[in-house]
């Protein structure tokens, strides 16, 4: 019998698999990526200082960021809920429910956004109604807000409910039996069990938010200065033919989002370092 | 701290989990809730403890209703079969959460609350774990945090769900023995759920013993074991083999075999089925007695010191489980396929009408 080096495994293949791993990565993502940044490279400092400086595009970046920072935000808290119903709850109709948290998902985005300016335009359905109280949504921030929170809704959801279904209601028996309040066992019982869920979430909704192009294009009504978001600018510049700009302001957004999840991802791993 | 139970029901849809239970917990007492799964018991207990209201019925502690207050004001150490301790925090943070989720007014001060979480610690033997999470911690040792963690609030009750069910065999004997010490040192009102009717019988002072959400027998381990009150505490506490008997006169008779049932004077010929355990059973190698029965030795099993024997008598279609020590087994010489006689040494007679239903 010859001496194996190789640990036998159930399912072999090792060699196989994390070949194909990189080559797929190598394709679909790093190529794209790196040239990409590599065509930014052969841009001057200066021009591409001033085309990621303009103030339109500055603009941009603060309803871009502020507007997922927001949509995710908002989905942390609904999202949660949500999920929460889902999982602790038995109710009729649960699995229709269910089943419309993953609309977002299939739907394509431009139907949600026609769908969305339907409702939320001054005529529309909801939206006669809101202007009753001055609130107008459609071709506003508030509209790209809601486009932003609809498409990251399932992000939230679809990542906190494994864990809350994994979660024992008894750590929470537990906790009341030792004389904790309601609202002191859901922030030192189950919000700290959720901790990591709710990042991983909120990071997804954000990225999402962040890169979504479809559906709000139709509500923003694209004002300048006003609600215009970056990815817009950047399919705007790349019309005009002006591929630096688009190029620059693309890597802008690289960056930003690739710092983000790092951070987000840091966060988790302290977490999960003191969570065990 | 007395617990009373008063007409307590409780269903969930259509299964009757507790069905008209009335029960007294004496002060310092330590009662072991014994019955098959689906018993009623876990119900029992998580409505002493406030977890599960009663459909009907009070639960008073010490005189006082308790039945419409929550769990966090009842003032019950839980102890949960899968441990459930916070992940998220040390063996201390553990410990120490029913003192630091009090009010400021009555919470005590930081080293107050370290003190008596180390005292706690000792009690339980794991002071040395107390900057580990619970997942560094073996089941046995997550079950001595749990319940240290119960003991910190200084609860009127400790109530306690199959809290050995978890482990393994010699963690869970081991700790079984411990729990018992841990009571006679603090003396506080306990109840435990257990199945495992060698768990009930060792640990505790009183064993009620439930079926189908009702009280079958309440009574000290050794009136439940040597006295059962009815064929299912009978089958439910150990082995047991069922004989036809006839009842005559105080005389139960299992074939040739007679022997006293003197509840059953002036019973006139009335068919029964006699109860009787393994190691009252008297195993021979030849016809010594002419009362005794035949039988072929089906399978033997040593078990340590024990050997168990199956036979099977000439009338019966069931086998007979037998039970003697090695010396005996082997003084005899037995073997498997052969002969053997064997004779009840003492039983207990019940007629058909106190018959339990079969499940």
């Amino acid at each position: 019998m010859s001496i194996t080096l190789v640990k036998r495994r159930v399912i072999p293949g090792f060699g196989l698999t994390i070949g194909f791993t990189l080559l797929y990565m190598g394709l679909v993502f790093l190529i794209p990526v790196g040239a990409f940044l590599l065509y930014t490279t052969t841009m001057s400092w200066e021009a591409f200082w001033s085309a990621v400086t303009q103030r339109q595009v500055v603009a941009s970046y603060k309803l871009s960021f502020g507007g997922s920072l927001i949509a995710a935000s908002i989905n942390l808290v609904f999202g949660t809920l949500v999920a929460w119903v889902l999982v602790r709850y038995r109710f009729p109709g649960k699995r229709f429910v269910d089943a419309l948290v993953d609309l977002p998902f299939a739907l394509p985005t431009a139907v949600a956004g026609i769908a969305l300016v339907t409702l939320y335009a001054s005529t529309g359905w909801v939206g006669q109604y809101l202007d009753i109280f001055g609130i107008r949504v459609a071709y506003t921030q508030l509209g790209v807000v809601l486009a932003l929170t609809y498409i990251g809704l399932p992000f939230v959801v679809r990542t906190v409910q494994p864990v809350l279904e994994d979660l024992e209601t008894e750590l929470e028996e537990a906790s009341a039996s030792l004389g904790a309040d309601r609202l002191t066992t859901i922030r030192h019982v189950i919000f700290p069990a959720l901790f990591p869920a709710l990042l991983t979430g909120y990071a997804l909704a954000f990225a999402r938010a962040l890169g979504e192009y479809g559906s709000v294009v139709f509500i923003s009504g694209n004002l300048p200065f006003r609600t215009e978001i970056t990815p817009l600018l950047i399919v705007a510049k790349a019309e005009q033919y002006d591929y630096h700009g688009a190029a620059a302001i693309g890597t802008v957004m690289l960056v930003a989002a690739f710092l983000m999840l790092l951070i987000i991802n840091g966060l988790q791993w302290w977490a999960s370092r003191r969570h065990g | 701290m007395s617990i009373e139970i008063d007409h307590v029901n409780k269903h969930f849809r259509d299964f009757v989990a507790v069905d008209n239970v009335s029960l007294t917990f004496r002060d310092g007492e330590l009662t072991a809730l014994l019955g098959p799964s689906g018993s009623g018991k876990t119900t029992l207990l998580r409505i002493i403890a406030g977890l599960e209201q009663p459909d009907t019925g009070r639960i008073r502690f010490h005189g006082e209703d308790t039945t419409d207050l929550h769990v966090s004001e009842r003032g019950v150490g839980f102890v949960f079969q899968h441990y459930a301790l916070f992940k998220h925090m040390t063996v201390f943070q553990n410990v120490a959460y029913g003192l630091t989720v009090r009010p400021r007014k009555t919470r005590p001060s930081k080293d107050e609350i370290k003190q008596k979480v180390m005292r706690l610690l000792e009690l339980v033997q794991l002071d040395w774990t107390a900057h580990r999470y619970p997942h560094q911690l073996s089941g046995g040792q997550r079950q001595r945090i749990a319940l240290a963690r119960a003991l910190a609030v200084e609860p009127k009750v400790l109530l306690l769900d199959e809290p050995f069910g978890a482990l393994d065999a010699k963690v869970r004997a081991e700790l079984r023995r411990w729990l018992r010490q841990l009571h006679d040192d603090i003396h506080v009102t306990s109840v435990f759920v257990t199945h495992d009717q060698e768990e009930a019988l060792e640990v505790s002072d009183r064993v009620v013993v439930m079926n189908k959400g009702r009280v079958e027998q309440d009574g000290s381990p050794e009136d439940v074991y040597d006295h059962p009150a009815n064929p299912f505490v009978y089958q439910f506490l150990g082995n047991v083999n069922l004989f036809h008997a006839r009842v005559h006169d105080g005389v139960a008779r299992i074939g040739d075999v007679q022997l006293p049932a003197p509840e059953f004077q002036g019973y006139k010929n009335e068919h029964g089925q006699a109860y009787v355990r393994p190691h009252e059973i008297e195993v021979f190698a030849g016809r010594e007695h002419s009362d005794a029965l035949h039988a072929k030795i089906e399978v033997i099993s040593v078990v340590g010191p024990t050997v168990r024997l199956e036979l099977r008598t000439d009338n019966s279609e069931e086998l007979v489980h037998a039970e003697l020590t090695k010396h005996r087994f082997r003084a005899l010489g037995l073997a498997q396929g052969g002969d053997a006689w064997i004779r009840p040494t003492y039983s207990r007679v019940f007629l058909p009408d106190e018959r339990v239903s079969n499940d």
